[in-house]
């Protein structure tokens, strides 16, 4: 089992949910995050004020998947997320130990 | 119970102010009322006519709309949202205050002839509006004709209360709420009082020879309140900030505003406002008004427009702060030459505020180094001052001004515009100096008495929590 964690532009949210659909992902849990990285920020200014805006608006996205399936939803995330524009953001995969459904306790594959 | 006594005090400066220097002037007071209940007697007794008085009442209601809501949100959408309903509050209790002093003793400060002191504040014979009823009037800019005197007394309210709020702008999100109120009275009883009374008052036409107040005995013209109601603002809003020191986080921290959408929404209503503060300053409905509130539209949409292009220019993006900036400086400028300059005149004047207050809030605020936290000395302080002195250049009939109507001749006078900007500039300099040193002294003492700013841990939680005890938005 994997955890595939990719922070995106916000505006590509959908296409991704929709790629990741379309492969069989089950589900996947998103947050409205914020950072930096090589795209740096940008500047604000109010009226003589100049503010460095550092930290970016992304979405984090994370999806737990059996490790069968990690290049397609790797390919599906890159394929939809990518604009080629510096900012498009970067995936991390994860080893999980043990997932486990509340409602019916039951554990490991069969969880996801 | 530390507020209490804040209370209390306030209280009893209130009273103290008034009752000893009731009894001070009270014997050059009833030396004054002589003359002036004489006047009208001799003449048929003018009424006033129905469309000036609902001209005038709608004018009234205009200005209110300009400090409630309009300013309140200008200025609320321009610092954090943790200070938000602070700004709001401050702007809301100053016009109740300032309403209240000014049928109190403020009207009669400043629109009552003062005896001995007249060139520079009225005497306390109107205190309490006493002798106004409703069937006393006030004489307006033409001959015969009047408007009621409860009127003009409730038109000049609105403007006091305006004032008194647009310094708040220079003193966000670091003042004590107790020691601006304690400011909102003095500063009121100071500097704007004398201030109106100094550049307004004056006999009237039935009168015009009767000793008037300073500035308009140099002859200065300010037609609605560039002298007194923008410069006067705007030096005690610089002096505030100077003595408060900066922000915390000032040129550090991001102290963005916080909502853009209230302050368009609130530059909107003062734009709207502004139409009965310039318009109305004529007291009557007639083609002069109505040259006032043409000059109001394309004075403002000039300035606007020529603030947009300068920021556009020079920082690469037209901002709807710079539009909304623009306009504000545009209707600042165009205050005291509302009635006076022609269409033409009034977009030229709009055009220079609007690139002159871009560097206000830049340039000229750099060199300041002072945290005049909604650049009210660089909207209004500059604006004010392009205003006033260009005031006397387009006023000039050479230039498609009206002139300046001499009540002696019953005619429009000669006009020299070296003559006129020389007056102009005893309004600029005099309300300068007068607010700036008045403000500066308020400042200083409320400062060693009871102290101007909040602790460095209300300042970080936010004016609204630490000192109102509620949230702007709980979303």
């Amino acid at each position: 089992m994997k955890m595939v964690t990719a922070i995106i532009k916000p505006f590509k949210l959908d296409e991704v949910r929709e790629a990741l659909s379309a492969i069989g992902v089950q589900g996947i849990t998103v947050t409205e995050v914020k950072g930096f990285g090589r795209q740096k920020g940008h500047t604000e200014l109010y009226r003589g004020a100049e503010y460095v805006v550092d930290f970016l608006p992304k979405i984090k996205l994370e999806a737990a998947i059996k490790s069968d399936m990690l290049d397609q939803v790797l390919e599906a995330i890159e394929k939809a997320a990518q604009t080629g524009k510096i900012g498009d953001g970067k995936i991390f995969v994860t080893s999980i130990e043990q997932v486990i459904r509340i409602r019916t306790g039951e554990s490991g594959v069969e969880a996801l | 119970m530390k507020k209490l006594i804040v209370f209390f005090s306030l209280l009893a400066m209130l009273c103290g102010m008034s009752v000893p220097a009731f009894a001070e002037n009270a014997a050059a007071t009833a030396a004054v009322t002589a003359p002036a209940a004489a006047a009208p007697a001799a003449a048929p007794a003018p009424v006033p006519n129905k469309g000036d008085t609902a001209f005038m009442i709608a004018s009234t209601i205009l200005v209110i709309l300009m400090t409630l809501p309009g300013l309140a949100l200008f200025y609320g959408g321009l610092v954090r949202t943790k200070n938000m309903l602070s700004m709001l509050t401050q702007v809301f209790v100053i016009f109740c205050v300032i309403a209240l002093l000014w049928v109190i003793y403020g009207y009669s400060l400043a629109f009552s002839a003062g005896g001995g002191l007249n060139s520079f504040i009225g005497g306390f014979s109107k205190a309490f509006l006493a002798g106004i009823t409703p069937d006393s009037v006030a004489e307006t800019f033409s001959k015969g004709v009047v408007i009621p005197e409860l009127l003009f007394v409730v038109f000049q309210l609105t403007f006091a209360a305006i004032t008194v709020a647009l310094v708040v702008g220079g003193l966000a999100e670091r003042i004590k709420f107790s020691a601006l109120l304690i400011f909102a009275v003095l500063w009121f009883t100071f500097s704007y009082l004398p201030m109106a009374h100094m550049v307004w008052f004056w006999g009237g036409p039935s009168a015009f020879a009767d000793p008037a107040g300073f500035i308009f005995g140099k002859g200065a013209i300010d037609f609605a309140g560039g002298t007194v109601v923008h410069i006067n603002a705007a030096m005690a809003a610089l002096m505030g900030a100077f003595v408060l020191g900066k922000r915390i986080g000032y040129g550090k921290e991001a102290l963005a505003p916080h909502s853009l959408t209230m302050t368009m929404i609130g530059a909107a209503l003062l734009w709207v406002g502004w139409f009965g503060f310039n318009a109305g300053s004529n007291l009557e409905a007639n083609g002069t008004a109505v040259l006032a509130l043409t000059n109001t539209i394309v004075a403002t949409a000039a300035a606007a427009m020529s603030w947009m292009f300068t920021e556009w220019l020079l920082r690469g993006k037209p901002s709807m702060l710079g539009v909304a900036s623009g306009a504000v400086a545009g209707l600042v400028a165009v205050t005291p030459a509302a009635g006076y300059v022609g269409p033409m005149g009034a977009i030229v004047l709009g055009l220079i505020a609007g690139v002159l207050c871009f560097w206000g809030v830049t340039g000229l605020k750099k060199l300041l180094g002072v945290d005049d936290s909604l650049d009210v000395f660089g909207v209004h302080g500059v604006g004010g001052i392009v205003g006033a002195i260009g005031t006397g250049i387009f006023a000039a009939p050479s230039l498609g001004g009206t002139g300046v109507f001499d009540y002696a001749a019953n005619k429009v006078g000669d006009y020299s515009i070296i003559g006129q900007v020389t007056s102009q500039a005893w309004g600029v300099g005099t309300t300068i100096l007068w607010s700036g040193i008045v403000s500066f002294v308020l400042f200083k003492l409320i400062d060693m008495v009871i102290g101007l700013r909040v602790t460095e841990e209300a300042e970080r939680e936010g004016l609204d929590t630490s000192t109102h005890g509620e949230r702007a938005y709980n979303m």
